[in-house]
């Protein structure tokens, strides 16, 4: 039972991170119907991103732990949010209207750019951090076996649940959400209605890039490691999520993500570690041939 | 004088605080991306990391970033002097001082003066401000003229792409007469011909996944698993029951055929991305299991030891085993190492060959109608009786039998293969192939693999740029070209009642 349980907590960490990087893919998707595959590149950078910013504030001397990671936070997702918007400015917005390969295919040639750009600047080595939190609870003390919860996990989650809120306000409630959705249904409808339809784009990317960047702080300091490939897999399952959720439902990307996170932790746990990623790949190839609009998705019905 | 003066009369006044806005925010972005990534680097250094910081260069992208964007708004707006008087002699000066460095070795002293650390970076800057010198000097001739996507994709069509096609009946037989002497031209050494092996390898591979992605549409992300299976199932049926090439070769092809079919199954309802994701996901679940698999594939380590091809059961070695004949002595040349890499030349030149034969006349056969057909509307196709089911499997078989031909002849060269060898970029690289290329065309695939793995080969020295040049193409060639390189095809039918044939043009 206990053991359940803390897989239950790390399953759940680590959907949260998935879930996060899956609403950037769930979004353009929705949006202008590609995959942006760079995404995964975009969580990486945003990872590099902290761990510099980690490194200078202990330069500066900055001691107090929330007020450095608030300062982290900001600072990743402010910086991370210009890549997303310049990867959409470079490599996107002239394609516009081109076969939908050509975008695929520009999104790879994207992925594989800033992964040997982050290489080149970085090095290849893996970068190492401290633990920045440590501690937490622990309970249902048994024998041997004990569950714990670590303050890192309670940041994570409760970190996730505030932006999902402030997200969810954001998408529902202000102008540039009403934009979006409405984007989100018709692009050439939304244009003749006024929307700047380019700066909608352009604002999804930003959000996207934003979010992802959250999870790229939660990797480094869940993990402790990170690497310019880390940005590859964690992409593909975060765009399993996001199909699994059903791909443009937010809500859904969440779901996905959650999923994921604990199914990759209970195979790990109960199966096998080697092939954590083989159960994650079956599982997207079996909701997509029963359910291939996902879990919450709307039926696509295609017309001749 | 007159043109001249009506043609600046006729220019838009500049408002400079426009302008500088302009170029501000492109040198804000720029700085905003660089300071993070460019300015401060992560070191190793005993129990942990730092950072080191390098502002130097972000200030220096910065002031580029200012200053090319300058050049690019006032060229825009009809005002090339400014910008060749500027652009010109700096990408003058700085190929001198890179020439200079270059031919004298920097003991000189003069390295200090480039902007750059490294020399490659500061080539791409001479190189850059060169383009705008050029481009200046263009619109000092042409009028500036707004020329829609559209516009310029059907003149691209016109100038480029069509008489390259049309020049294909041509170039082919030349390209191909050039493969076949080149291991006999005084320039063909070891590397040249290896380069050559790889570029067509990749061709070969271009050529089968043509028929998968350009002729049936059907996106495949995943297609390195067949190339896998099929240097697996080489080099397990070589290793395990001494084999040699020629028998296992036609096994490998069926083993990467039947996994087609494998896949093939569950993914015949997706479309489009969904389906390009499904097959990236099952081309990573085979590199997992033949990672993890070790009884069976013996796992990271690989397998070694695998035979080498032999002619005619003659091998390529210098000391046989007593009372064996090898290709040597049998026809009494001299042993010589780049006999084995002309033969592997060869092989792999026959086995292109043969896709190539095979696909092109494959196209004229009822089931390649089909799959273009189901390319173009599935659901009129299923209306009119093709059976979407065996057309599309018939594709990834096919498509994925070549990928094993392929992949054996990738075991065979090498000697040795690991899970390593098959991960999802080589997947990338040879779908990058056949889109760039334009999908469906066969000269296309050639002159892509060419561009995308010969090149870059030639460049090793620049190995660590390499990768980072790759990616910057494909995005470069599909904003340039989103239907590929020579996607143009002439109408295989005309009316035959068309009044004016020589009308156009």
């Amino acid at each position: 039972m206990g053991y359940f349980l803390q897989q239950l907590i790390n399953g759940l960490t680590l959907g949260m991170i998935y879930g996060l990087i899956a609403i950037g893919y769930t979004m353009v998707y929705g949006i202008i119907g590609m995959i942006n595959f760079a995404h995964g590149e975009i969580f990486m950078i945003s990872a590099f991103i902290s761990i510099i910013t980690f490194l200078v504030l202990g330069l500066l001397g900055m001691g107090w732990v929330p007020l450095a990671l608030v300062l982290i936070l900001v600072t990743t997702m402010l910086l991370t949010a210009v890549y997303g918007w310049a990867l959409e400015r470079v490599a996107y917005r002239p394609l516009r209207g081109s076969p939908r390969l050509a975008a695929l295919i520009t999104a790879i040639g994207m992925s594989i750019f800033l992964q040997n750009y982050v290489q080149l600047l970085q090095g290849a080595r893996i970068k190492p951090l401290q633990p920045v939190i440590s501690g937490g609870f622990r309970f249902l003390s048994e024998s041997d076996f004990s569950v714990n919860l670590s303050y890192l996990q309670i940041f994570i989650i409760v970190l996730t649940i505030c932006l999902m809120l402030g997200f969810t306000a954001l998408i529902n409630r202000t102008a540039l959400g009403r934009a979006q959705r409405a984007c989100e249904q018709d692009l050439g409808m939304a244009a003749l209605v006024g929307i700047d339809v380019d700066r909608t784009i352009s604002l999804t990317f930003v959000m996207g890039a934003a979010l992802a960047s959250v999870a790229g702080l939660m990797f480094l300091l869940n993990y402790g490691v990170i690497d310019f490939y880390i940005g590859f897999l964690a992409g593909i399952k975060a765009f399993t999520a996001a199909v699994l959720g059903g791909i443009g439902s937010l809500p859904g990307a969440m779901l996905g993500g959650l999923l994921i996170g604990l199914i990759e932790a209970f195979w790990s746990a109960y199966f096998t570690v080697e092939y954590k990623d083989v159960a994650v790949f079956s599982i997207m190839i079996l909701v997509l041939i029963f359910r291939p609009t996902g879990l919450l998705g709307k039926p696509d019905i295609e017309k001749v | 004088m007159a043109v001249a003066s009506d043609a600046a009369t006729a220019l838009r006044p500049l408002d400079p605080a426009y302008v500088l806005k302009e170029a501000g925010a492109v040198a804000a972005i720029v700085f905003a991306l660089s300071i993070s990534l460019v300015g401060f680097k992560t070191e190793d250094v005993p129990g942990g990391i730092t950072v080191v910081t390098r502002f130097g260069a972000v200030a220096i992208v910065t002031v580029i970033a200012f200053f090319g964007r300058l050049g690019l708004i006032l060229l825009r707006e009809g005002r090339p002097f400014p910008v060749l008087v500027t652009a010109l002699p700096f990408a003058l000066a700085l190929f001198a001082l890179l020439l200079w460095d270059q031919l004298f070795a920097p003991e000189i002293g003069l390295r200090r003066f480039l902007p750059f650390g490294d020399i490659i970076v500061n080539w791409l800057l001479a190189i850059f401000a060169a383009i705008l010198a050029g481009r200046a000097a263009w619109t000092f001739r042409h009028e500036p003229r707004e020329q829609s996507a559209e516009e310029r994709e059907k003149k691209m069509d016109r100038v480029v792409a069509a008489p390259v096609q049309r020049a294909a009946r041509l170039v082919g037989p030349l390209l191909l007469g050039f493969a076949i002497i080149l291991p006999f031209l005084p320039i063909a050494d070891r590397r040249l011909l290896d380069i050559g092996i790889l570029v067509m390898t990749y061709i070969m591979l271009g050529w089968g996944l043509n028929v998968v992605v350009g002729l049936a549409g059907l996106l495949d992300l995943g297609y390195v698993a067949f190339y896998a299976v099929g240097a697996y199932s080489y080099a397990l049926l070589a290793t395990h029951f001494d084999l040699g090439f020629w028998i296992c070769l036609p096994f490998a092809g069926i083993m990467a055929a039947f996994a087609g079919i494998l896949l093939g199954f569950p993914v015949l309802r997706l479309r489009g991305d969904y389906l390009a994701i499904v097959t990236l996901g099952f081309g990573e679940m085979v590199r997992i299991i033949l990672l993890n698999w070790y009884d069976f594939t013996n796992g990271p380590d690989g397998i070694s030891g695998i035979p080498r091809p032999s002619f005619f059961g003659l091998p390529f070695v210098r000391n046989p085993p007593e009372g064996t004949e090898t290709f040597h002595s049998f026809f009494g040349l001299s042993y010589s190492p780049i006999d084995r890499i002309i033969f592997l030349y060869y092989v792999i030149l026959l086995l292109a060959l043969a896709t190539n034969a095979f696909t092109l006349r494959l196209r004229k056969l009822p089931v390649s109608r089909a799959w273009e057909a189901l390319r173009e509307d599935e659901t009129a196709c299923r209306s009119l009786g093709i059976n979407p089911r065996n057309t599309k499997l018939t594709a990834f078989a096919i498509g994925a039998m070549f990928g094993g031909f392929g992949g054996s002849f990738f075991a065979t060269r090498q000697g040795f293969i690991s899970p390593e060898s098959f991960t999802f970029i080589e997947s990338a690289i040879i779908l990058a192939i056949v889109v760039l290329g334009g999908m469906g065309s066969q000269i296309g695939v050639v002159f892509a693999a060419i561009l995308l793995i010969g090149l870059p080969e030639f460049f090793r020295e620049l190995q660590q740029f390499r990768m980072l040049a790759f990616g910057a193409t494909m995005v470069t060639i599909m904003i340039w070209r989103p239907r590929g390189l020579l996607a143009h095809r002439e109408p295989t039918i005309h009316l035959s009642d068309e009044k004016t044939p020589t009308g156009h043009n």
